[in-house]
């Protein structure tokens, strides 16, 4: 089985903290430990008057891809609660390829 | 999990849009089913409502009160062979979600097990209201003092004594105005000052179009964004609120994001550049309480450049010259100078909303907390009517209605007369009797003055207004503790419970009972489903209604237990409990353009429910109530502009409840995982504006002004507007000590409100005052 990932599209993550939660709830782990952390950019103004504010979720060591989940063909929890829709599990080849597609971008290998 | 999921090939790369496609055979199948003459849109279900898989059962249901918010998202909760619930996933089959949720609900495990829970019923002698002197009773006990305490009032002062108190209600709030009507009591309270949630709007859009107005994200059909009907909205307009966190008004507010991703742009207007903001083509940074104001200033520029959609307003507006002549003043310079924009970005955010092809107003509080709401609102819809964004894919629609909620559930039990006994009725005739509700200002008055008539009891269920809503809780508190006896009915003790109640009864969370999911939003029909036995003595808040209506007015009451009692509610829907949690959620027939099929009248004519036939720019119901016919814009007051003096000592803008992720106004503090999120309450500004008064990011420090104060960390963001704070609203400490209320005074932001609402008896000003902020003092800590 080849190795896999997470891409996440920070263009789109609105910083909800679902894959946080969701993480934490499926994995046990107490509201201090994660396996995966939002971390927001911003806001502060540039100076051409747009916006800087991103939002980059950051998987941890304690990330197991949800290998219990996957066994079952179901997705990671953080990918199935994702809001924005802005997270994806799979190869990461096929995940690499899909990072030309857009900017703001970020592929984690696990 | 359902098949779908199952049928995913994991070697390849896969999201939660994937899972959501998968799902939708139902948009091409057109699954469908016939009740009542009418066909509903359903999804296809690999499983039944119940199931098992690896060993756990699992229960679709949907999420609604409480602990969670007003959307009720589609969920599947998984509990085991003990019967406890393991987690809860979001339902990928339901359109409203597919398959996401936000934190709270995937903390509800957390919520069920909380050993903070109330677990059983409560007295407490009247003199002990405030300190921890609870005993616990049976609920038969408990039923006795709450029915000998109501009936002696009823008996000795009439029904009217008695006041039916709800918060945001939820799917809780109709047993409630029934057991109030069956009672005989016109009381239905809010205890917001102002009404200032949902129903200003709500008013404003009846009132002058004779409907409710919602933004189609293609929520009316069950295949969503693939129903050919439906197209994007090409602009979205934030207009003062986050619904990315709030998901208010039976909005899921990630469907901002799925429009934006399908080419949706945004306008958002907001004092605090939000993440939405960051992303929108134009961001109006505007001064909180002049919403109306740009409403106005952008109505006169369509206007002036010959923007306004000529067709629609000759065909379906009334009043446009009259509105015209309304607008004249509000130049963008004019408009610019209230609003602290430019006037340029004015006339730029006008023709872009004129020129887009449709586009959605979406609002929220922050327009109903404007003190001059009504006519506020007005101007906001007034500018979406010129453009002709009503009743077209992507624009404004009417929802269209499975159940008739009006004003809540047995209105024909509240004996003839009564009404008028409304606190407001004559005074604020458009909150008493156009929205039937007694008006909050006007009752605390009565509550401190016993005039016009002498208040003596209180039912407070599903409100911790105290902590949350009170624009002063101290008065509130005193208004309160004339009554001779208060009972309530929570999830958990609560400062509001702990300083006035009499009795206390505990509810149950919905993983823990049945209920329905239909009002709220765009009507869908759907259940709340019991997936576990609570392990505390609970009964559901349905079932406390039934059981004191019983003895309250046994004829209101005619069901044996609750199941009974949802399919007599269900019954015009052609559904019963059973068949609708089985086929869950259920779409009813949705169309655009009903003002041109005559869908929106009662008479079956085309055109809109008013006096005139038209969406009224100039309205006949307001005029008629002798209130402006149309918008107009107010100076908000306290503030910089209209009390001058008060400004030089409390020189910055004062707006409150934004929200966080993880609460939903004062619940969830007690929950691990969402505490951790944002474990203390915050007030934000930005870095000149906490170095100019001398306060440090991170550091408690004292938010105050004439009234009073409270303290809140420093959060220092650079999104917010020089020299407005925004504060968090509905902080306790349930962690704290019951003696003094949860650390309530400390931390009550209402202690720096008043209450003071509008001419109409709405609006107030939670969005917008004065205020200065202060380092805490080493006394202070
Ligand atoms: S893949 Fe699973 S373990 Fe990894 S961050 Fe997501 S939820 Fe956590
Ligand atoms: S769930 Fe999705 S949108 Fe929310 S914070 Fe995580 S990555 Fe961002
Ligand atoms: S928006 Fe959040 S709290 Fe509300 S029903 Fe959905 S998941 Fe639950």
């Amino acid at each position: 089985m080849s190795a896999k990932g997470l891409l996440i599209d920070y263009q789109w993550c609105t910083g909800c903290h679902s894959c946080e939660v969701a993480c934490q709830m499926e994995h046990g782990l107490p509201p201090d430990q994660h396996g995966i952390v939002v971390n927001q950019v911003g806001p502060w103004q540039l100076p051409d008057g747009s916006w800087q504010f991103d939002n980059i979720p950051s998987p941890t060591r304690q990330c197991d891809l949800c290998a219990a989940r996957t066994a079952k063909a179901e997705l990671p929890t953080c990918v199935h609660h994702c809001q924005a829709k802005c997270m994806r599990y799979g190869d990461l080849e096929e995940l690499a390829a899909n990072l030309a597609t857009s900017p703001h971008q970020v592929l984690f290998s696990l | 999990m359902a098949e779908h999921i199952e049928q995913h090939d994991f070697d390849s790369v896969t999201t939660n849009d994937d899972m959501k496609s998968n799902s939708y055979k139902s948009g091409q199948d057109a699954l469908n089913f016939e009740a009542n003459g009418k066909s509903f849109g359903l999804v296809e279900h690999a499983h039944p409502w119940r199931y098992e898989q690896d060993g756990l059962t699992v229960t679709r249901g949907s999420a609604w009160s409480g602990p969670g918010c007003h959307d009720g998202c589609g969920v599947l909760m998984y509990s085991d062979a003990d019967g406890h619930l393991v987690k809860v996933e979001g339902d990928p089959e339901n359109p409203y979600n597919q398959g996401r949720l936000c934190v709270r609900c995937i903390a509800v495990p957390e919520a069920i097990t909380n050993p903070s829970r109330l677990r059983y019923p409560m007295k407490r002698e009247r003199a002990d209201r405030g300190k921890d002197k609870w005993q616990r009773i049976s609920w038969d006990e408990a039923y006795d003092l709450i029915y000998q305490n109501f009936q002696r009032f009823k008996e000795e002062s009439g029904a009217e004594s008695v006041l039916f108190c709800q918060g945001t209600g939820r799917d809780i709030a109709q047993y409630i105005t029934r057991l109030m009507y069956s009672f005989g009591s016109p009381h239905y309270v809010l205890n917001i000052s102002g009404m200032s949630c949902y129903a200003p709007r709500v008013t404003a859009c009846f009132a002058t179009t004779g409907s409710f107005w919602l933004g189609d994200y293609s929520q009316e059909f069950a295949d969503r964004y693939d129903n050919p009907e439906w197209h994007r909205p090409e602009r979205i307009v934030v207009w003062g609120n986050n619904p990315l966190v709030s998901n208010s008004d039976g909005l899921y507010g990630h469907w901002v994001v799925d429009c934006m991703r399908l080419g949706s742009e945004l306008i958002v207007v907001d004092p605090k550049c939000t993440w939405l903001a960051s992303r929108a083509r134009q961001f109006l940074q505007i001064r909180p309480g002049t919403d109306g104001a740009l409403a106005l200033g952008m109505i006169n520029v369509i206007i002036a450049e010959d923007l306004w959609d000529h067709d629609f307003v000759d065909k379906w507006c009334y009043g446009f010259d009259e509105l015209k002549e309304a607008v004249s003043a509000y130049t963008p310079e004019a408009v610019a100078e209230i609003t602290w924009l430019e006037a340029d970005e004015i006339v730029q955010a006008a023709r872009d909303l004129a020129q887009a092809e449709s586009a959605i107003l979406q609002w929220g509080v922050a327009i109903d907390m404007t003190k001059e709401t009504i006519p506020a609102s007005q101007a906001l819809l007034a500018l979406f009517e010129i453009t002709g964004n009503i009743e077209k894919p992507g624009a404004m629609i009417a929802p269209p209605t499975l159940l008739y909620y009006g004003g809540g559930w047995g209105g024909e039990w509240l004996p003839e007369g009564q009404d008028q006994k409304r606190c407001g009725y004559d005074k604020y005739p458009l909150v008493g009797q156009a929205f039937i509700m007694s008006q909050t200002d006007e009752m605390i008055s009565q509550l401190e003055t016993d005039q016009p008539y002498r208040l003596r009891g209180a039912w407070i269920e599903t409100t911790n207004f105290l902590a949350c809503t009170s624009p002063d809780p101290e008065r509130e508190l005193a208004a309160y503790n004339n009554l001779e006896f208060i009972a309530c009915v929570d999830l958990f003790m609560t400062p509001t419970i702990m300083a006035l109640g009499d009795v206390v009864l505990p509810a149950l969370m919905y993983p823990e009972r049945d209920g329905l999911r239909v009002g709220d939003g765009a009507q869908r029909g759907e259940t709340i489903n019991k997936a576990i036995e609570t392990e505390t003595e609970g009964r559901s808040d349905m079932q406390i209604c039934l059981e004191l209506g019983r003895r309250f007015n046994p004829e209101a009451w005619p069901w044996n237990d609750v199941q009974e009692m949802f399919d007599d509610i269900l019954k015009p829907s052609g559904f019963d409990f059973k068949s609708m949690r089985e086929v869950a959620p259920a779409y009813i027939p949705f169309e655009y353009h009903k003002h041109e099929k005559g869908m929106l009248r009662l008479d079956g004519k085309p055109g809109f429910n008013t006096p005139t036939g038209r969406l009224e720019l100039w309205s006949s119901f307001l005029s008629n109530l002798g209130l402006n016919p149309l918008p107009e814009f107010f100076e908000p007051s306290p503030g910089p502009k209209s009390t001058p003096e008060l400004f030089k000592d409390y020189p910055l803008i004062l707006t409150t409840g934004a929200r966080p992720w993880g609460y939903f106004h004062s619940e969830h503090r007690q929950f691990p995982h969402l505490r951790a999120l944002h474990p203390e309450p915050v007030m934000e500004m930005n870095q000149h504006t906490a170095d100019k008064y001398g306060v440090s990011d991170g550091e408690w420090a004292w938010v105050e002004n004439d009234r009073g104060k409270c303290k809140r960390i420093v959060k220092v963001n650079q999104g917010v507007m020089d020299g407005v704070v925004s504060a968090d609203h509905a902080w306790w400490h349930p962690e704290g000590s019951p003696d003094n209320l949860y650390d309530l005074w400390d931390l009550a932001v209402g202690n720096l409100l008043a209450f003071d609402p509008g001419k109409a008896g709405f609006g107030c000003t939670y969005k917008s005052t004065l205020c200065r902020v202060r380092p805490l003092e080493k006394e202070d800590n």
